[in-house]
């Protein structure tokens, strides 16, 4: 069994608090924009491979507040030293959720090294994650929001979604006005 | 006041005195000899969280989620590790993150190891490109005013600045022991 992508997202993001969310560029962005724009959004068009670190940045600058990191397989795939990075500094304000359809999905679909059975929660637990989990049932999503909200991290969770086409939600894309935004109701909050 | 061997070996220190001037918070990097003084400063202060990186392209995305949380971040690498960074780059380019990087350079000046020598004749212009202001220290006594000054236009303009430590600066003997 595999999850719908919008609903997953959309059931963890629900009545999100002040949580800080960095989705990566392509579907995970659209994902997060489809459940709702928030400013606390740090939407990515670019910087693949860079989501979990953006995020690590984050958590450690703001040990206060919870960071949440959404790439997608292929993101996740290129900036697989992240992970390394995140277990030497064990940020415990950190969840990493991957988006995993084992393709990627904005060049048309191609499988992705997890397609071959390369595994996300595996590497994590060997970076010194403190959790990792992969998720295949939507009725987890309950389960892992209230990790993004009070798990001591790091955390990932792997989550198996349907490879399917869903239409675009685009948020912003203007990157200095999205950090702006961010920077904004950051400090507002 | 120093003397000039003292500074010919303190540079390091005129760095992190302007790190803490402005308020560095973090600091990124991969191990490297020529940046091993100031690695150990970051390392034991505090006030400052260092994170060693496995490529200096995450140092990028650490700079840019530093700046979201509200804490200035600065990089360290060898001029190899710019080539590792260059898509990230666009990261700052688009969102308008300030950034200092201080350089270490290999592959100019009595470099023994040829491989380093492609990366090294083109770290300059390859900053350039990807829109960052460079500027080269050649002497040790150039240290404090030219890291200052990059400091300042970093985090008070919001720009992107490369500070490069010539190989001459950082002295080619310590590469062979």
């Amino acid at each position: 069994m595999m999850l719908d992508r919008r609903k997953f997202v959309q059931r963890l993001l629900v009545d999100r608090g002040d949580l800080l969310v960095v989705p990566g560029l392509g579907s995970a962005t659209y994902d997060v924009a489809a459940a709702g724009d928030h400013p606390l959004n740090f939407y990515l068009w670019g910087a693949m491979g860079g989501t979990a670190m953006i995020a690590l940045g984050l958590a450690l600058a703001r040990p206060d507040r919870r960071v949440v990191a959404i790439p997608g397989d292929g993101d996740m795939l290129m900036g697989l030293g992240s992970l390394a990075t995140i277990g030497v500094k064990q940020p415990k304000n950190l969840v990493v959720v991957v988006l995993d359809n084992a393709r990627y999905g904005e060049t048309g679909m191609q499988p992705s090294h997890t397609d071959a059975g390369v595994d996300f929660e595996r590497m994590a637990l060997a970076s010194r994650f403190r959790q990792a989990r992969t998720v295949t049932r939507i009725e987890e999503a309950t389960e892992v929001r209230k990790l993004l909200h009070a798990g001591e991290g790091p955390i990932l969770i792997n989550s198996k979604i349907k490879p399917e086409d869903v239409p675009r939600v685009l948020p912003l894309r203007d990157g200095h006005a999205i950090k702006q935004r961010f920077i904004a109701a950051l400090n507002a909050a | 006041m120093h003397s000039p061997a003292d500074i010919a070996t303190s540079w390091p220190e005129a760095i992190y005195a302007h790190f803490r001037r402005i308020g560095v918070r973090q600091v990124g990097y991969v191990p490297d000899a020529g940046h091993s003084r100031l690695i150990t400063l970051c390392q034991n202060d505090p006030q400052i969280t260092d994170v060693v990186l496995t490529t200096e392209e995450e140092g990028v995305g650490l700079v840019a989620g530093a700046a979201l949380g509200g804490q200035r971040a600065a990089l360290l690498m060898q001029s190899s590790g710019v080539g590792n960074c260059v898509n990230m780059f666009s990261l700052l380019r688009n969102c308008g993150f300030g950034c200092i990087a201080l350089v270490t350079m290999r592959g100019e000046f009595g470099e023994f190891n040829p491989w380093q020598v492609p990366m090294g004749a083109i770290t300059e212009e390859i900053l350039r490109l990807c829109g960052f202001l460079t500027y080269r220290v050649e002497s040790a006594d150039a240290v404090d005013e030219i890291v200052g000054a990059g400091c300042d236009m970093a985090f008070n303009g919001d720009l992107a600045v490369a500070i490069l430590l010539s190989q001459r600066l950082i002295g080619r003997k310590q590469w062979t022991r």
